[in-house]
């Protein structure tokens, strides 16, 4: 057979996704901020979510990361067992020990994500106790391990990370959100403090560890070439929903709403 | 006949520009085209005709909106009409290739591992893809003493040959060339036409667009004329 024809084409085969959020809704008062938001992400994928101020894609975050409940919807989640549980249908102590483990949070201030009053080494090694390390020697261990990776010196594994500057703030952000290998990280514009020279270097960091640790992503940016470069796919927000989806060059070289176009024709250049 | 690789049927393509009061550029209308396996074909048409779109199209870059693309895959056959897009990056890793005027990476990366990056994410390990992209870029004339620098800084013609050497590493078996040699003088040029016919010859499908008629007589095994869209 060498004539490709249409009724050669294959079905496309679905492997469970690693999380699944379907109708979503939340409202503040009489402000809604996510209108039955649906989506699926699998392992290794980064998820860009983009919009303007206001658009719900920081709720759509915080529900996805069980710090708000939504009003309506489910969020499913593949445990490492293969089980697959409903966030909020969980126990609360399930809950936390999943988001300690299984997942990771990096806020867009780092100060909202660290200790900053304990040495850098210990809020690396932090996450590492909460799933039930102990051995001192193995935990500084992993701690120098991904100061390194995350290109910190580790001579400065014991200064606090308040005399760090920000970019390395937020690069010891990260390593304290992966130490414990979680599946899903959850990211809050990650680069948006920092100064240009210093986001190249994280964006590739981000990439790299993505790859390597083929991490399920969700990233919350304004910024489209943040978004080009981070994300395999991407939904466009809007009032509170969805109104593009699709492959990340896909969407913003060709965007089909006129949302989206809007955006993307924004962009200086 | 050899193996089909990507096929085109009754492809339409246009675009509806929402912010200018909803204004609509028909591009593409019933494109049918078949390459196969040591094919070169070359998108011909004037500028405007939509040679471009087509070849993004191809490469899952633009929306498909009527017709089918089908690309043999491993051993499947896949629409890209209606790929999800985890099936297209897929495809993209170790199917199709598209090589663009411009490079476009993440600044900070040596070059080397700009160029070994595809291999790397076949699996191949780092210092095997490293070596086979050194071998790539000293083919291409890039100095050695510039591979462990990132190429923002190199010359027009310098990233160009970056972005040959990292479009064509993989071998993938379909490879889209959109002006690859563009900004090239003419012995890179020569260099270049060479690289991709005997990436052609080991049976990757190729399909192009070359202003250069050197180029075009030197690589094309056929041309494919764009038909006229209608205005709507």
């Amino acid at each position: 057979m060498s004539e490709l024809s249409l009724s050669d084409v294959s079905a496309s085969q679905h492997e469970p996704p690693l999380l699944r959020v379907t109708g979503l809704s939340k409202s503040f008062g009489a402000v809604v901020a996510c209108r039955n938001v649906s989506f699926a992400l699998w392992p290794g994928e980064v998820l860009g979510v983009v919009g303007e101020s206001g658009s719900g894609k920081t709720t759509l975050l915080n529900c996805v990361a069980a710090r708000l409940q939504p009003d309506a919807g489910r969020i499913e989640f593949q445990l490492r067992d293969g089980r697959v549980a409903e966030l909020f249908e969980m126990s609360e102590p399930a809950r936390r020990m999943l988001m300690r483990t299984d997942w990771g949070v990096v806020h867009q201030n780092p100060r909202d994500g660290l200790r900053l009053g304990v040495s850098a080494g210990a809020n690396v090694g932090e996450r590492l106790m909460a799933v039930g390390a102990r051995h001192y020697g193995e935990i500084r261990g992993a701690a120098s391990d991904w100061l390194r990776k995350v290109e910190i010196e580790v001579a400065r594994i014991d200064d606090p990370p308040s005399t760090f500057s920000g970019g390395m703030q937020q690069r010891l952000q990260i390593a304290r959100n992966l130490v414990s290998r979680p599946r899903l990280v959850l990211m809050d514009e990650p680069t948006g403090g920092l100064d240009v020279s210093v986001q190249a270097r994280l964006l590739d960091l981000l990439r790299g560890l993505c790859d390597e640790l083929r991490l399920a992503a969700i990233v919350v940016t304004h910024d489209l070439g943040v978004a080009r470069l981070l994300a395999h796919r991407l939904m466009v927000m809007r009032g509170g929903e969805i109104v593009e989806s699709g492959l990340t060059d896909q969407v913003l070289d060709d965007p089909q709403h006129p949302y989206s176009q809007l955006l993307v024709s924004s962009i200086l250049q | 006949m050899s193996e089909q690789k990507l096929r085109v049927i009754g492809l339409e393509k246009g675009f509806t520009l929402h912010n200018q009061g909803g204004l609509r550029l028909p591009v593409l209308h019933g494109v049918d085209l078949a390459v196969a396996a040591g094919d070169c074909v070359v998108l011909r048409g004037p500028s405007g005709a939509g040679k471009s779109t087509l070849l993004r199209a191809l490469y899952g870059n633009y929306l498909i909106e009527h017709g089918h693309v089908l690309v043999r895959h491993e051993d499947r056959v896949i629409d890209l009409a209606t790929a999800p897009p985890r099936l297209v990056l897929e495809m993209r890793q170790r199917t199709m290739g598209f090589v663009s005027q411009f490079l476009r990476v993440i600044p900070r990366i040596p070059t080397l591992d700009i160029v070994a990056e595809p291999l790397r994410k076949l699996g191949i390990a780092a210092e095997a893809a490293r070596e086979r992209a050194g071998a790539l870029l000293e083919r291409l004339a890039i100095p050695q003493r510039l591979w462990s620098l990132p190429p923002a800084t190199f010359s027009g013609g310098e990233q160009q040959r970056v972005n040959i050497a990292r479009g064509l590493i993989a071998e993938r078996p379909i490879i889209l060339l959109d002006e690859p040699t563009a900004s090239l003088d003419d012995r890179n040029r020569a260099i270049a036409i060479e690289l991709i016919d005997e990436v052609r010859k080991r049976g990757s499908a190729i399909v192009g667009i070359f202003h250069d008629l050197a180029v075009r007589e030197a690589l094309g095994t056929q041309d494919f004329e764009i038909p006229h869209a209608e205005a709507a």
